[in-house]
């Protein structure tokens, strides 16, 4: 039989499917991302800022859109969904039915001329629809592939964007496409639907005009939505005064919507809360909710900025209804508090709606021949969270149920580590090298610089005199020839750019044109063509940062224009020939934990054919795995514990060090050398950090005095064994968050309330007349653990809720002990006879993970958790490159999250392991001996750690010097500002090369 | 410059590469105008600008100086743009020994969705410096 296909298709392509096909792309798969829509970013792209750190999405997201758009092995099909699929895993034949865009994707440059002139205008669904745009379009500004659309609902056919389109690419006519596309795996991350608040007319949602969805109100925050970030009231274009959030709207609502929490919506509103108030100091946010859940990382200490600083107000009841002031169009909500029926005034309103499977759950389902579960989500197992029920096919991201974006990431890449296991065999096969002309020696030539001049079709033509431009560039100094283009980024010109480079023996090359953020990759592979090293070009941006912003200034524009070609000239003739540093890298990874996690990162690894050595420092394999007697699910975590063991333990990828400690690990990515105790080193190019974490164990509530009190595991090692007859003691109490979410451990250990309800769950079943009291401050079940909740609820498990103002009291009574606790909702002092009292305790970090940090130089969040190079984003690797990180050593979390992330470590890890080499980019810190005089200012603010004090002899006598780690700079250049010596430089950005263009810029030159 | 047209002040601004030279973008995407006095040198963090290019683009004659990073926990270096904060500082006492006015430079937080605020920073800019006059180091 033949091997597997290379390749791996992606269907959906938001923040989840990208990340699956960077990691694909980035390990030597060819892969093929299939979008319904026609760009990529998904629910990402529309949002605001991102929770807890409140970093801007668009900016956080923007490289990666890029990055995914320009990447040469990663084929973007948009407008197209599958249609149906044969074969088998290792080699799938799908069929896609691409709709037509009706503008030729080649061809369009993105310009937007089109959408200026169009005249027909079309409900905007990417600002959800308050306000308009044209029936040609892209969906946002910066939107990936960066061409247009012809909305053929709404174009009237009036033919005036054919006119007007230089580029030729209107294509009426355009019809539907089948395409069929080869693979050996697929990935599903279509993402999630939003849930019809409509359904719950009691919030009165389109028929209020001031009752927004909770998306609604992010475009509203989004400087680049309706209003450029004001709030307003639909009804009367006001900034509102106060503003009630709804949570929970078709979320754990058995009624009318899902059973399920949708995870997210808790953070979500806290976040636009805060934003808000942070846009207009006078809006007074209430966020009316059933439980806070903040359950991630940082997450409560988010919570606690919104309630103690922020000004946010918390009610904790439920809305009943929703009623309008015809002449106001403000909003009277009613709900109950201490048992009173309260109506209060609002001037605006939104409802944190669910989120549901995505539309198109059961018709994928359908065609692709995989299991949902009862909620049209993909029905996976808990030990296999990123497999459908279809070999071959995996799920990434929301579609596998309602999640945050770090968990989003982590889970994509986790996806992308399964599926390059069926066609890791196949690696390299289908991915494509460029081949180049061998580059032309420059380094003794005197510049040669060409200018391009672009016209953008009308789009610069029509502010800036493009021919003045022209002729003023061919007076500037070193300058051999310069040419004006409609298009300079069309594909001809490109033809004829490489043929003048040619002919006129340019050695430099400027294009004066678009922004290099867009365009810059396209030009270098030009020079590429042409034999010149592509760190010989810069550009000017006379569009996006001149024509486009000064559209009744053109007289100026011209002049700025040409100001700014005169400086790009005079740095050009400064510029270096760069050459991309090369390190061979060794391909074997260190897995440094042998839990759960480390040991499916190992198994992952080894899968795909990677050696790998995985250190435990315990005499056996298992971590804290080993505690845990039974699940949520029926799964049987013992058995599943052995089997992993075995496999590990028989896999001859893998050479185990049980019982083991490391003593040092110097070096860089692609060569580590980690030394262990006993003196044996081992060489690998990666570690994964797997370091996992304890359980806490408490000083209150009587804990190591009375034996009738224990923490969750300990009681749930004792039941398991029979050491606790249910039978006689039948009446157990439960207290959340001891010794958590307080001043000293202030983050929620996310797994404690559904970890009390499994354990409530199993005494229910053990003995059904057990009285269980779990007492909670907010009951944390998110997601589809929700049901477990319920399912506790309705066996009778007795949920009472505390305050932290009141906490419970414990006293040992003869033979049991006696709780009391004050309901704040009844306002009534409870008091509960128990035989044992079992305390839900945080999840801490293994004490010595702080020793890992340092020999690793990675950071530690202020609880010691690792912390990663970015929360949203990238949540498993670090800024040092090379080191990656997953479960509980990242944070407290369930069973499914830590395979996903020990699997998406793996594909982090693979994009290195994958490669023979790594390359270095060169723009980055260069020291100049002869100025360095060993001062050493340039240390401490390197954000990398990558800059050393050396010494050496020179002439008989010590001198002191720095030395910059090239694989470890990134090029910031905060060494370059902070040396007063000119002793250090980063390429392609050197103060004569910047003051170059200062005095281009002032004609002092 | 004639004596009756009124003085079109002249700005060097820094924009790292990542938040404000995209944020500076999407302004143009955005069509939204603002006056034509500024000349942007792209750098790929505010924290790589030497005090010495400030010190040098306001001596040699530009009347003011604009330094745009990514806001604070933003940036694409973790840390680059508080050193330029930091920096900052001493290039305000600087300006004092070389006899210029504090207005001269500034230093804002730009991020790639703030197309907006960038426009309202070169604005608001332009017509402190109108309002201040030209350089003393203007030749």
């Amino acid at each position: 039989m033949a091997g597997p296909v290379g390749a791996v298709m992606v269907v959906g392509a938001g923040i989840s499917g990208m990340q699956s096909a960077l990691d694909l792309a980035g390990a030597g798969f060819k892969v093929y991302l299939v979008e319904r829509g026609p760009s990529i970013g998904g629910v990402m792209s529309q949002l605001d800022k991102t929770f807890p750190t409140n970093d801007c999405a668009m900016c956080i997201m923007a490289p990666k859109l890029v990055e995914t758009g320009r990447h040469e092995n990663i084929e973007l099909i948009t407008n197209a969904e599958v249609e149906m699929i044969d074969g088998s895993a290792g080699n799938f034949i799908v069929t896609l039915k691409k709709y037509p865009r009706r503008i030729n994707e080649e061809r369009c440059t993105g310009c937007g001329v089109c959408a200026e002139k169009c005249p027909t205008e079309a409900i905007d669904e990417f600002n959800e629809g308050l306000r308009h745009r044209k029936a040609v379009y892209v969906p946002y500004p910066q939107a990936v592939p960066l061409v247009y659309m012809i909305d053929k609902e709404k174009c009237i056919g009036c033919g005036i964007c054919e006119g007007e389109c230089k580029a030729e690419a209107i294509e009426y006519d355009e019809k539907e496409k089948i395409i069929e596309v080869n693979v050996g795996s697929i990935i599903l991350s279509p993402g999630s639907s939003k849930f019809d608040p409509s359904v719950r007319s009691e919030y009165g949602y389109g028929e209020f005009k001031n009752v927004l969805t909770s998306m609604e109100f992010e475009r509203m925050l989004s400087a680049t939505g309706p209003h450029l970030g004001t709030v307003v009231r639909p009804s009367d274009g006001d900034i509102p005064k106060k503003v009630a959030w709804i949570q929970c709207v078709g979320s754990r609502d058995k009624a009318k919507g899902n059973t399920y929490c949708s995870a997210v919506c808790c953070m979500y509103a806290l976040k636009e809360a805060i934003i808000a108030k942070e846009h207009f100091e006078g809006i007074e946010p209430t966020i009316f909710f059933m439980d806070m859940r903040a359950y991630g990382k940082d997450f409560e200490k988010y919570y606690n900025r919104a309630k103690d600083e922020a000004g946010v107000r918390f009610v904790r009841s439920r809305v009943s209804g929703v009623q309008e002031d015809p002449k106001t169009n403000n909003l009277i909500l009613s709900y109950v508090e201490r048992g009173e029926i309260i109506r209060e005034e609002f001037n605006m309103v939104v409802l944190s709606i669910a989120m549901n499977a995505p539309e198109e759950a059961e018709i994928l389902s359908h065609r692709l021949g995989f299991d949902l579960n009862g909620h049209k989500f993909v029905k996976v197992e808990l030990f296999e969270p990123m497999d459908t029920s279809k070999p071959g096919i995996f799920v990434g991201g929301a579609f596998a149920g309602p999640k945050d974006i770090p968990g989003t990431v982590a889970e994509a890449s986790g996806s992308a580590a399964r599926a390059a296991t069926v066609v890791a065999s196949a690696r390299e096969t289908l991915t494509e090298k460029k081949e180049y002309p061998e580059e032309i020696d420059v380094t003794d030539q005197e510049p040669r610089i060409g200018v391009f001049v672009c016209h953008c079709g009308i789009n610069i033509g029509s502010v800036v005199d493009v021919p003045g431009v022209v002729e003023y560039a061919k007076t500037l100094p070193n300058v051999e020839y310069v040419c004006e283009n409609l298009f300079t980024c069309s594909d001809d010109t490109q033809t004829k750019m490489v043929e003048v480079i040619k002919e006129h023996n340019l050695n430099r090359v400027i294009v004066a044109s678009c922004s290099p953020r867009t365009h810059e990759p396209l030009f270098q592979e030009t020079m590429r063509q042409a034999g010149l090293n592509p760190y010989l070009f810069e550009m000017a941006n006379i569009r996006d940062q001149c024509s486009w912003v000064h559209q009744h200034e053109k007289e100026k524009a011209t002049e700025k224009s040409k100001d700014l070609v005169r400086m790009v000239v005079a740095k050009s003739a400064l510029l270096d020939a760069l050459q991309k540093g090369k390190l061979p890298v060794t391909k074997r990874a260190l897995v440094i934990g042998g839990g759960l996690s480390g040991m499916t990162a190992a198994l992952g690894l080894a899968d795909q054919g990677f050696d790998v050595n995985l250190v435990e420092r315990e005499n056996e394999l298992g971590g804290n795995l080993r505690n845990i007697h039974h699940l949520l699910t029926n799964d049987d975590p013992q058995k599943k514990l052995e089997e992993i063991i075995g496999k590990v333990s028989n896999n001859e990828k893998i050479t185990l060090h049980v019982g083991s400690k490391i003593e040092k690990i110097d070096g860089h990515v692609g060569n580590f050398t980690t030394t262990l105790e006993g003196g044996e080193e081992i060489d690998h190019g990666v570690v994964i950090i797997a370091t996992g974490g304890v359980e806490h164990k408490p000083t209150e509530y009587l804990y190591g005095e009375n034996p009738n009190v224990m923490t969750q595991i300990e009681f749930e090692d004792k039941m398991t064994k029979g050491e606790i007859d249910l039978s006689k003691s039948d009446k157990i109490a439960m207290i959340q968050c001891v010794e958590s979410r307080n001043e000293e451990r202030p983050n929620c250990s996310r797994i404690c309330c559904s970890e009390a309800v499994k354990n409530a769950l199993k005494i229910k079943e053990k003995n059904p007349d057990a009285e269980v009291y779990v007492l909670y401050r907010d009951i944390r079940t998110y997601g589809f653990n929700e049901d477990y909740f319920q399912d506790a609820s309705e066996k009778g498990v007795i949920f009472v809720r505390y305050d932290t103002e009141n906490e419970p009291q414990v006293v040992a009574r003869k033979g049991g002990l006696e709780i009391t606790v004050k309901d704040p909702v009844l306002d009534e002092v409870l008091k509960i006879d128990s035989d044992l009292l079992v305390l839900s305790v945080p999840v801490l970090p293994q004490p010595d993970a702080e020793d890992v940090g340092k020999m690793l130089k990675v950071p530690l969040t202020k609880d010691n958790f690792f912390l990663e190079a970015h929360m949203k984003l990238r949540p498993l690797d670090f800024a040092t490159e090379g080191v990656f990180l997953c479960g509980l050593a990242h944070g407290p979390k369930f069973v499914d999250e830590s395979i996903a992330q020990a699997y998406g470590a793996v594909a982090r890890a693979a994009t290195i392991l994958s490669k023979d080499e790594i390359e270095i980019e060169p723009t980055i810190s260069h020291v100049v001996d002869e100025n360095c005089d060993g001062c050493a200012y340039c240390i401490e603010p390197c954000p990398y750690d990558a800059i050393t004090l050396i010494e050496y002899m020179r002439k008989g006598s010590v001198k002191k010097t720095v030395d910059v780690n090239e694989s470890a700079c990134k090029g910031c250049g905060c060494c370059m500002a902070t040396c007063p010596k000119e002793g250090i430089f980063v390429w392609k950005f050197k103060l004569d090369q910047l003051n170059a263009m200062i005095d281009a810029c002032l004609g002092v030159a | 410059m004639e004596e009756q047209e009124e003085y079109e002040p002249l700005i060097v601004a820094f924009l790292c590469n990542w938040c404000s030279y995209a944020g500076a973008d999407l302004a143009g995407t955005s069509r939204i105008q603002y006056p034509p006095n500024i000349r942007v040198i792209r750098v790929m963090c505010s924290g790589m600008v030497h005090p010495n290019l400030v010190i040098n683009a306001l001596t040699k004659g530009a009347d003011g100086v604009l330094m745009c990073g990514c806001h604070p926990g933003d940036c694409h270096y973790l840390e680059g743009n508080l050193r330029a904060e930091a920096r900052s500082e001493a290039i305000d006492l600087m300006l004092v020994d070389f006899g210029l006015e504090p207005e001269r430079y500034r230093l804002e937080w730009v991020s790639a969705s703030e197309g907006d605020k960038f426009a309202k920073v070169v604005t608001e800019m332009v017509e402190q410096l109108k309002g201040l006059g030209p350089s003393p180091y203007k030749m």
